[in-house]
């Protein structure tokens, strides 16, 4: 890797791990996981299968919330205090810029769900489950799906500003997590031209459902082989060409 | 050789929904000699910040060309022997000094094991000695500034880019900048600086260029532009009435019982002395006056002339100066 990419993905990470935020959002991300406990006190049935089922969603809720308000604020708030500029006039590429920002934000969400990834595990081996290789699976698919979301964010902040960044991406994340039942909606349109235009839609938007095996984690199903490499691969395609599109708008910014 | 040539350099700008164009820089022709300290100036909204932006890539231009050693200077290999110091600078105020030194060497693609000694050097050459573990984010201004300077030179540059360097700074922080500048230039080093602080340019610079309105209006050696600069000489005198200079083709002022002078050629100081003495008078002095670059900036902001005297004038004020012959430009 090029120094001045490693450079500027490492303050990148530098600037979210000095920021009291960041460790607010996985202290709560950890309290909220640990709680589910407590939930699982309260509920009838499997008590192991509540424990994951609630500490799982707390962990995917905390961790999108760090990506999201980590990610509208990249670029935007470097050429809103002008620091940008510091980098630019050095011999670092628009492209350069970009990728070191993504690889920065990827690398904190990495040490984020990873903290309370670790942090589970224990939680449930004290609890007196045994490891289970379906929960890793999960904090995979989680990070890929977090790496798509930090892409979306980081599109809009090359051009537009945090609040209307935010507006995107959330809505972007929710259509993207009912994606599933999109494909049901359009088998009920009957006008071709219609059809087609949800059909390109369906494959522009981003699918997150596909990253979603919560449930089979949960109830011990173990996901396809192949389908976790087609979400790989799906989410290494998508990641690829936000970024290719960041870019190409990056490149085109006037910083005046 | 030049170091630095822009020519024919335009920038425009778009606002109100793309409808208005605003042309910011009308065809900015200037050069900057190897080793020459090059001070760049004009008034607030001149175009001075937008044409340093254009020279280091982070505006496209609308059209004409900027070459750094006679290849385009808006290329990550010419930026890698050009130091940057932008106006008002913000740096990542959760950085230490030394750790902002340190990530500024990386984006040159300089390891921090290859820096060290130079972190170091830089940051006792700016004065920030004892302040480099401290975060920026307790940085005064003048200390940004400092800082600012430090990361400029971080990749030695043979070409040092300052936006306003003297803004924010105390006036030992303005002689520390002066020093160092003119240190760089002992090094070989070619300085491009703007600046409004006309005091501080006079006292350093090689060449200068002035910009007015996005066009470069004046362009040469500080000297030349002095010396071909109308004089005017001031008589002071004093122990006289003033109805006994009446006869006298001159302006004068009186300030502290003294009265001054202004002459518009050498050839009327002898009939002045010679009239002040045959009244009693007392000479205090005759002095040579020879314009100022701030002179200089100031007749080309009210179009190259000068507003001479009308009536005869016994203020406080300072002397009136003669009308200034010909065109300036």
């Amino acid at each position: 890797m090029k120094p001045s990419i490693k450079g500027i993905a490492i303050n990148t990470f530098r600037e979210s791990a000095r920021n009291k935020m960041f460790y607010l959002l996985v202290f709560f991300g950890i309290l909220f996981a640990l709680s589910s406990k407590l939930v699982s006190f309260l509920t009838l049935g499997d008590a192991m299968k509540v424990l994951k089922d609630t500490g799982l969603a707390a962990i995917n809720f905390f961790c999108v919330l760090i990506a999201i308000f980590t990610g509208i604020n990249l670029v935007y708030k470097e050429i809103e205090k002008r620091t940008a500029f510091n980098i630019l006039s050095k011999p670092v590429s628009r492209d350069e810029f970009i990728i070191g920002k993504f690889l920065g934000l990827a690398l904190t969400m990495l040490t984020a769900l990873g903290a309370m990834a670790v942090i589970f595990f224990a939680f449930i081996a004290l609890s007196g489950g045994g490891f289970d290789p379906g929960i890793a699976l999960y904090f995979l698919m989680l990070f890929l799906e977090l790496l798509v979301i930090v892409a979306i964010s980081l599109l809009f902040s090359s051009f537009t500003t945090p609040i209307l960044s935010f507006i995107f991406t959330v809505s972007l994340y929710l259509i993207g997590q009912i994606m599933w039942t999109y494909n049901e909606f359009r088998s009920y349109i009957t006008v071709p031209l219609w059809r087609k235009l949800t059909q390109a839609l369906y494959y522009l938007l981003p699918n997150l459902s596909k990253f979603n095996i919560k449930n089979d984690v949960v109830m011990g199903v173990a996901a396809h082989p192949w389908t976790i490499l087609f979400s790989v691969l799906y989410a290494l395609a998508y990641v690829l060409a936000l970024l290719a599109l960041t870019i190409l708008i990056f490149r085109r910014r006037e910083f005046q | 050789m030049k170091a630095l040539e822009i020519k024919g350099l335009k920038k425009s700008f778009r606002s109100n929904f793309l409808i208005r164009k605003y042309d910011i820089l009308k065809g900015i022709d200037l050069d900057v000699e190897q080793g020459e300290i090059y001070g760049f100036l004009g008034p607030n909204g001149a175009g001075k910040t937008t044409t340093i932006k254009c020279v280091m890539g982070l505006l496209a231009v609308n059209a004409g060309e900027i070459l750094f050693d006679g290849q385009p200077a808006a290329t990550p290999a010419a930026r890698r022997r050009i130091g940057f110091l932008p106006e008002n600078p913000y740096f990542y105020d959760y950085l230490s000094a030394r750790e902002f030194l340190f990530f500024s060497a990386s984006l040159f693609n300089i390891s921090a094991a290859a820096v060290k000694d130079k972190v170091e050097i830089l940051i006792h050459r700016v004065g920030l000695s004892g302040h480099e573990d401290l975060k920026l984010r307790k940085f005064s201004k003048g200390m940004i500034q400092r800082l600012g300077l430090a990361q400029a030179l971080i990749n030695d540059p043979d070409l040092l880019i300052l936006d306003e360097p003297f803004s924010g700074l105390d006036p030992i922080g303005r002689k520390d900048l002066r020093t160092l500048i003119l240190s760089l230039r002992e090094q070989g080093k070619t300085i491009f600086f703007s600046s409004h602080i006309l005091q501080d340019m006079e006292l350093m610079v090689d060449r200068v260029g002035i910009i007015l309105d996005g066009a470069i209006r004046r362009q040469g050696k500080l000297s030349e532009l002095i010396s071909r600069s109308t004089q005017y000489y001031e008589v002071v005198c004093d122990h006289i009435a003033e109805k006994q200079l009446a006869h006298i083709q001159a302006n004068f002022a009186c300030r502290d019982g003294q009265f001054i002078l202004t002459l518009a050629s050498d050839a009327d100081i002898n009939q002045a002395v010679e009239s002040i003495i045959h009244n009693n008078g007392r000479i205090v002095a005759v002095n040579p006056v020879k314009m100022t670059l701030e002179d200089i900036f100031f007749s080309e902001m009210t179009g190259g002339v000068f507003q001479a005297p009308t009536s005869r004038s016994n203020g406080t004020g300072g002397p009136h100066r003669p009308a200034k012959t010909g065109d300036s430009r």
